[in-house]
């Protein structure tokens, strides 16, 4: 398929963002100008002050002198490039690829993209009605090499379609500076009167490549197709993206959830022919007034359920915003892996934590509330309560070390012990008596001490001596003393409960 | 009763279980060792799992001993590889705990959730979840509604669903297949020194299709054990209840 390109030229580009942002600005003359050398220099001219011969270059005394009442405003250093970039997003909508073109222009690679709009002249027609909407003056020009479509935007006659394969013919009457060269080549083909094009299009390539360099030879071929050329898209190219545009601006859920629903089915099927699976997918959506909601969603495993995805998805959706309504959707598979495929009933019964179903549970719960809220709990080999397990970094985490069931342990931990009053008889006995929370309870049956020491590289402090205590309704509860009896200031805990 | 006709009443009896929800029977004898103390109390002489039960328990004590018991059915019931999810507003289990009771921490999937909405939602898709052999849930409130949305959740899944209320306000009616009260009481030391196995006070104060009960049952090497000299007695007072 040849490629097709479109190139944008925003002629007032600065000076129409002032008058977006301020309305009384588009009826009177304005310039904006910058400090140089102790002087300001005009940057950016409107069209009423171009009119009365303004140009940008100019100092601002001068320009005073043709308009008394001109209104200087000061220029803002690196406006272009965030205004291109922002054009460049907002133009996602006609094509994928868009490209900077500083400083005042946009490059977009539209190949495959204009018979979405009823053809070439139509998608050039609707583009300009848009950018106009938005209150920018653009030119522009549309051909088989960037070249070609940029030369027709600056110095057509307003917005030209160059038919394929015709660039060679077409460019003939414009003028030499139309091809991207630098100031001085211009003049020095203007000295030898290469006014043209034509002028010196058929000279032998080796004259010109000798007097006016290889850069001129460059642009040259470039212009005519025999040479390609690179763009870099101002948001990179995702491999696993899809689009849908609507007809009309969407603003009701059921219409986002059925483009959704289009989209991942889409999306997934492409996926499944390459054997891979999503693992984080982003969802946009492309609203009038120029905003983007987005959703974004992660599985804990690659998947192309386009079901299970929806579910995820659909636990944010009320997030979105439609506002004046949404027209384009785009679904990009920002992190996909490989998946094997499998067996599914065979092997459901001993899948464990490798079922597919677990894992898509485990998504959503992740996806509502967090993936904070799931744990799952290994062995650690420590003695000391508190640190005799740890929570596993994964899901499906491997455990290499055995549960310990020597000691009896309760069901029941409190995660810090409860200060408890105690009525020991003779040192290292448990208690007779001890109060909880208010309530008295008889020591009935005891078993202990078991004594846990700090482990000191980890922690200082003083050692536990645990005791499995029943009292007189049966209950059991584990408590321990910390420190030695004989010490002045011991103190007994509740740790646990015990089944 | 003429062959004929108890056959015939036998047949209704399954189709009606299968109609309240249940799965049919597979083999009667089917009871895990150590659970033949329930025998005579459940429908078919068989545990209904793909079921919702209920436990209830009031104060910290009886939260732990039902989180034991309920551990150790489970352990029971299911297979050893199957995975179980167990869900509470809080962190309070102790994971190396689980595993005297013969469930293997590691094949837990714990879910901390603070409200009792985002609990009941959670309970409800776990128990949807065809990879999952069993879920319990420690919750306070748990209404006719959303007893009957986990019943049909497990009717498609053919999970086990295990929900603890804690310190109920009200004992409503719920659609679970059955309502246990578990306590703990004195363990058996025979004479000897120290505290014995865990031992509790097993009341099953309905199951559906089957008769309530109570038992003194022990927790040692890794299975149930009934103490026989106060067997089955049917209390009166909660035949009312079921």
């Amino acid at each position: 398929m040849p490629k097709r390109f479109v190139a944008i030229w925003f002629r007032y580009l600065k000076t129409d963002w002032f008058v977006r942002r301020e309305k009384a600005l588009s009826k009177i003359p304005f310039v904006l100008a910058s400090p140089d050398h102790g002087r300001m220099v005009v940057t950016a001219v409107n069209p009423l002050a171009e009119q009365e011969g303004i140009c940008t270059g100019m100092l601002v005394a001068d320009a005073r002198v043709i308009i008394p009442s001109l209104n200087v405003l000061d220029d803002q250093p690196g406006l272009p490039e965030k205004l291109l970039g922002g054009l460049g997003e907002w133009c996602i909508r006609f094509t994928p690829i868009v490209a900077m073109d500083l400083p005042d222009g946009l490059l977009l690679d539209v190949s495959g993209c204009a018979h979405l709009w009823g053809g070439e002249q139509l998608y050039i027609e609707h583009i300009h009605k848009r950018f106009k909407e938005l209150g920018y003056h653009v030119r522009m020009g549309m051909a088989d090499t960037i070249g070609t479509a940029w030369a027709f935007a600056r110095y057509g006659n307003g917005s030209a379609i160059i038919e394929s394969n015709k660039q060679a013919t077409a460019l003939l009457v414009l003028p030499a500076a139309a091809l991207r060269l630098e100031p001085e080549t211009v003049e020095r083909l203007h000295a030898l009167g290469l006014r043209s094009i034509q002028h010196f299009i058929n000279m032998p390539l080796s004259v010109l490549r000798r007097r006016f360099g290889e850069t001129f030879i460059t642009r040259l071929n470039q212009a005519l197709g025999n040479e390609e050329e690179m763009i870099t898209p101002v948001q990179p190219i995702a491999v696993y993206c899809e689009r849908l545009t609507s007809l009309e601006p969407i603003i009701t859920l059921t219409g986002i959830e059925m483009a959704l629903q289009q989209l991942l089915e889409t999306l997934c099927n492409k996926l499944l022919h390459e054997q891979k699976g999503i693992r984080t997918a982003c969802f946009k959506c492309y609203r009038v007034d120029g905003k983007t909601a987005t959703v974004e969603i992660g599985t804990n495993r690659a998947t192309v359920n386009s079901k299970h995805l929806f579910k995820l998805f659909e636990l944010k959706l009320s997030a979105i915003e439609p506002a004046f309504g949404i027209e384009l959707f785009t679904l990009e598979a920002k992190r996909t892996e490989d998946i094997v495929s499998s067996q599914s009933t065979l092997w459901q019964q001993t899948a464990g934590l490798h079922h597919t179903e677990l894992a898509e549970l485990m998504d959503r719960i992740a996806g509502k509330f967090g993936a904070h809220t799931i744990k799952r709990y290994l062995p650690a080999e420590h003695y000391w309560p508190e640190r005799s397990y740890k929570a596993a970094q994964q899901l499906l985490e491997e455990n290499n070390v055995t549960w310990k069931v020597e000691r009896p342990r309760p069901i029941q931990l409190l995660s810090t012990p409860a200060p408890i009053e105690v009525t020991a008889p003779v040192p290292d006995y448990p208690p007779m008596l001890f109060r909880y929370k208010g309530t008295l309870h008889k020591v009935i049956k005891a078993d202990g001490p078991e004594r846990i020491e700090q482990e000191w590289w980890l922690q200082q402090g003083q050692h536990r001596d645990y005791y499995v205590v029943e009292d007189q309704n049966g209950a059991r509860y584990w408590i321990f003393r910390l420190g030695h009896y004989t010490d002045e200031n011991y103190q007994w805990f509740l740790h646990g409960f015990f089944a | 009763m003429l062959p004929a006709k108890a056959y015939i009443i036998a047949q209704l009896q399954k189709d009606l279980l299968k109609l309240s929800g249940m799965k049919p029977a597979g083999h009667a004898s089917d009871l895990p060792k150590g659970l033949g103390f329930l025998k005579d109390h459940l429908p078919q002489a068989n545990f209904p799992t793909a079921a919702v039960h209920e436990f209830v328990c009031a104060n910290k004590e009886g939260v732990a001993a039902t989180e034991g018991f309920v551990s150790a059915l489970v352990s029971t019931i299911t297979h050893p590889d199957a995975i179980t999810v167990w869900l509470s507003p809080g962190k309070t289990l102790f994971p190396p705990a689980i595993k005297l009771f013969g469930l293997d921490p590691d094949r837990i999937i714990f879910i901390q959730l603070h409200q009792e909405k985002e609990l009941l939602w959670a309970t409800e898709e776990a128990l949807k979840c065809r990879g999952l052999a069993a879920v319990v849930c420690e919750l306070q409130e748990l209404s006719f509604t959303s007893s009957r949305r986990l019943q049909l959740a497990v009717e498609q899944s053919a999970v086990t669903g295990f929900i603890l209320r804690v310190n109920p306000r009200k004992l409503t009616a719920t659609t679970c297949v059955s309502r246990w009260r578990i306590s703990s009481i004195a363990s058996e030391t025979n004479g000897m020194p120290g505290v014995g196995f865990p031992k509790w006070d097993v009341e099953l104060l309905k199951m559906r299709n089957g008769k309530p009960g109570s038992w003194e049952v022990e927790w040692k090497e890794n299975r149930f054990h009934l103490h026989e000299h106060i067997a089955a007695v049917e209390p009166q007072l909660h035949r009312k209840t079921g």
